[in-house]
């Protein structure tokens, strides 16, 4: 009964997302405040019946009802409860229903705090991501019921695949998903004023915090994600350029790119056009992104079903969706040239390149991705593109990005005297390629990549922090205090993220250039030696958990004589699937992580061992929570909500005025 | 409207295009590198009789179907009636590769069992499976271990492997077979080898 109920409500929702994308929209063009006004309603109630709807799925699963097929094929009686709430998501009927939900959410987010906007904007707005839920849920419903029964039902579920029974997939979905989704606001925000023809430093203003929150979201999952892979998969690698992490990578690149582009629409004015097309286009990638999931084009670990029915219909709707955009925005774009000028040395022109940058990176994804498919499509045979590709285009993109990005802050908007930014900057250039040369050579591994990483690394950590004198020295006189108080929210937000994208490289230079590996026999007492690190076997225990099987070694940690700590790497058997799994043990270190994991038991009793030494590795994370923070910092700054007061009181004034 | 604000539609579109031509084709097709290989020959026990063995090379001669299956498995259910409708009509000999029947069971802890235990349960429950849902094998072999199950490359049960006169894998289905796929795929190709002499 409660599956029908969570099935009824979703078509309700469904029914409720066709109102508020229809009669919005037509109330906009009619000018008609009534039919403006379903639009917030109509967007909360289909919210109310969404998340009705994934309740009872949710309640499906807890309670263990074999007799819906979702739940027989990705639960199990055993599963922890934790894991029997995750496994809701952790299919493909699933995760389209969690996706819809946080589409919800964010336009439920927009009714709340979007007040201020102009009604017929608002109403504009509603409707797009109306248009786009309806898309979604009738995807769902038509092609992929979550409440589909199995009948008879079975007495035993097939459990969630023991990949994702961990930790980091508790939250790792729902931020990409929100992040992925998210940018769907600044999209319909993008249609919205395409569709009115009022694209000005008030609608960008409108779409940064939204855009920013969305890209801090899924900078967090795509960070949780690389954590999970590097600790779950048992391989050691944070990264793999697999398809659907590319997925998720690639609307990041493009939504970097929409942020900055946005600051510069709010600032000054320019780059309108191209401020829309990136919005489009980070949303656009978002939604191929799902498509190359969900569709089964692409062969990845990641991806749950083939079923070609699902790929024409998500194709369909991808064609709609972007295509009708696309259309729309080459019929108004003339319309948005202009803007404030500026000269070839000026801090919009750094802006400018670095977004270019970022879009042939994202691009140059979306290739390495695509690639395949093009060769498949062309009958030029079967390939796949794997990390050397990725590799090999991603050094040279992203190295004018890293010196641009710090150099950029330092310039002023419109015009700029090079020349005497380039003085002022030169000493820091070169001590960075002088500290980045020489840290690579003394940790013995001189070679161009390191060099390079390292130097990028001390660039964007010196140049931060004479951005940040810099900025401190303006107010002369005051107090410190106060000119630490003088500095804005989202100033902080800009150089923390910065500062992030720093932390990062070094992280990702370090364990790239001086990773070490080891795997080794080993029996009770005998002990091998990593990096000065000595590893001693204490032999196996058994540990069996609720629904697995395990055998857990015992390695002490030695380092010059001292005992650092036992580590206890896992290997599991999950019984539903009788599929084994890795469990690494990590020593997790400020400068370094010492990673261990269980391999095969051999024939005379002896274990192979993988032992790992990964310097610096946090570090990348480390730098992952800079960014987020920043984008926290630059979305909370104080200035929106004061301009947003005052678009209020002008709403408001406009609204008594045409009454009047 | 000018053209150049086309540029990224006209882009788009020829992506699509590329798109919906990767719906037609399946990148998972290939994947199975036994396909035109000799199968991997084997001998196993029977499930009907434990004491006698049967091997791949006995169905010499003929084209015929090598289903994987167990009792735990859910899918299995699913494409069991099309199994005993196509023995009924005796449209295709197929031999079952029990795979896994207790190890893959999450309900049973096969840990301290010993094997002659393990394949004692392997044949009750087999046996008492297909009684209660029909027989539609030639006969049945079982692979405890799953040991023939890593050679065939199985990675989830059911899977079919559709074997020629020769003993030649020529096909491979994966999941469970539908009334579609058995039109469409898996009778025209035996047919083809039936055929082919």
């Amino acid at each position: 009964m409660i599956p029908e109920l969570g099935h009824f409500a979703l078509i309700l929702a469904l029914v409720l997302s066709l109102v508020q994308a229809v009669v919005p929209l037509v109330g906009a063009q009619r000018n008609s405040a009534a039919l403006m006004a379903v639009g917030r309603p109509a967007a909360q109630g289909q919210f109310f019946f969404i998340l009705f709807s994934y309740v009872c799925l949710t309640w499906a699963f807890i309670q263990s009802d074999f007799s819906v097929q979702l739940a027989a094929s990705n639960s199990h009686s055993e599963t922890p409860l934790m894991y029997k709430i995750t496994g809701v998501w952790g299919n493909h009927e699933g995760s389209l229903l969690l996706w819809a939900m946080s589409l919800s959410l964010w336009t439920v987010a927009v009714t709340v705090f979007s007040r201020h906007l102009p009604d017929a904007f608002l109403a504009r707005v509603l409707g797009v991501l109306g248009l786009v839920s309806a898309g979604f849920i009738s995807f769902t419903l038509v092609t992929s019921n979550p409440f589909e029964r199995l009948l008879p039902g079975v007495a035993e579920g097939r459990d969630l695949n023991p990949l994702l029974q961990d930790p980091g997939m508790i939250i790792h979905p729902p931020l990409l998903y929100m992040g992925y989704v998210g940018f769907s606001v600044a999209f319909a925000f993008a249609i919205a004023a395409l569709l009115s023809g009022r694209l000005d430093a008030a609608w960008a203003r409108w779409s940064r915090p939204w855009t920013t929150v969305a890209w801090v979201f899924l900078t967090a999952g795509i960070a949780v994600g690389s954590g999970w892979a590097y600790y779950e998969l048992g391989w050691g690698g944070w990264w793999f350029w697999d398809p659907v992490e590319n997925a998720s990578f690639m609307p990041w690149l493009l939504g970097t790119a929409l942020m900055h582009s946005l600051a510069v629409t709010e600032k000054r004015g320019a780059f309108r056009s191209w401020t829309v097309l990136l919005a489009i286009g980070a949303f656009s990638l978002s939604l191929l992104g799902t498509f190359l999931v969900r569709s089964g084009v692409i062969t990845s670990v990641h991806a749950f079903a083939t079923d070609p029915k699902r790929g024409l219909y998500i194709l369909a709707l991808l064609v709609i969706v972007i295509g009708a955009s696309l259309l729309l925005y080459a019929a108004r774009a003339n319309k948005l040239m202009g803007g404030g000028s500026f000269s070839l040395v000026s801090r919009e022109t750094s802006l400018l390149a670095n977004n270019v940058l970022l879009t042939v990176a994202s691009a140059s994804v979306l290739l390495g991705t695509l690639y395949p498919l093009f060769l498949d499509a062309l009958n030029l045979g079967k390939i796949s593109v794997g990390p050397p590709y990725f590799e090999a285009v991603f050094v040279p993109l992203m190295t004018p990005v890293v010196v641009l990005m710090m150099f950029g802050p330092f310039l002023r908007w419109k015009d700029d005297d090079l020349l005497a930014e380039v003085r002022r900057v030169a000493p820091i250039f070169v001590a960075s390629v002088a500290i980045g040369v020489g840290s690579a050579w003394a940790v013995d591994h001189l070679t161009w990549r390191t060099a390079l990483g390292l130097s990028l690394a001390a660039w964007v950590v010196l140049a931060s922090l004479r951005l940040l004198a810099r900025r401190l020295g303006e107010r002369a006189g005051a107090s410190a205090g106060s000119r630490l108080r003088s500095i804005t929210a989202s100033w902080w937000g800009m150089w923390l993220a910065h500062l992030g994208i720093g932390i990062f490289i070094i992280g990702v230079t370090m364990v790239g250039s001086l990773d070490r590996h080891l795997d080794v026999k080993m029996k009770e007492g005998q002990h091998a030696e990593l990096a000065g690190y000595t590893f001693v076997f204490r032999g196996v225990v058994d540990a069996d958990g609720p629904n697995y099987d395990a055998a857990r070694g015992n390695i002490e940690l030695v380092r010059d004589g001292r005992v650092l700590g036992m580590l206890d790497p896992e290997k599991r058997l999950y019984r539903a699937q009788g599929m084994p799994m890795t469990e690494a043990a990590l020593d997790i270190g400020v400068f370094r992580d010492v990673y261990v994991s269980l391999g095969e038991q051999l024939e005379d009793g002896s274990w192979i061992v993988s032992l790992y030494y990964k310097p610096f590795i946090s570090w990348i994370w480390v730098g992952c929570v800079l960014m987020g923070l920043g984008g926290i910092f630059a979305a909370a700054d104080r200035r929106y909500r004061r301009l947003a007061a005052r678009d209020a009181a002008a709403a408001v004034d406009g609204r008594v005025g045409a009454a009047a | 409207m000018k053209a150049k604000f086309l540029v990224p539609l006209l882009l788009f579109f020829g992506l699509a295009g590329f798109l919906a031509f990767g719906l037609t084709l399946n990148p998972r097709e290939v994947p199975s590198p036994l396909i035109d290989k000799p199968a991997p020959n084997f001998r196993l026990a029977r499930l009907d009789q434990p004491d006698k063995t049967f091997a791949l090379e006995e169905m010499r001669g003929q084209v015929w179907l090598l289903n994987v299956w167990a009792s735990w498995c859910v899918a299995c259910r699913q494409e069991h009636p099309l199994l005993v409708r196509m023995a009924e009509q005796k449209l295709v000999p197929v031999v079952g590769l029990n795979y896994k029947e207790v190890r893959g069971d999450g309900a049973i802890s096969v840990r301290g069992m010993a094997l002659e235990a393990e394949t004692a349960m392997a044949v009750e429950r087999g046996q008492r499976w297909l009684k209660d849902h029909g027989d539609p094998y030639l006969l049945s072999v079982m692979d405890i271990d799953g040991r023939i199950g890593i050679d065939f490359g199985v990675y989830g049960v059911p899977e079919t492997f559709l074997i020629d006169r020769e003993g030649r894998i020529r096909y491979k289905h994966i999941g469970p077979i539908t009334p579609e796929s058995l039109q469409t795929q898996i009778l025209p190709k035996v047919e083809e080898l039936r055929r082919a002499g």
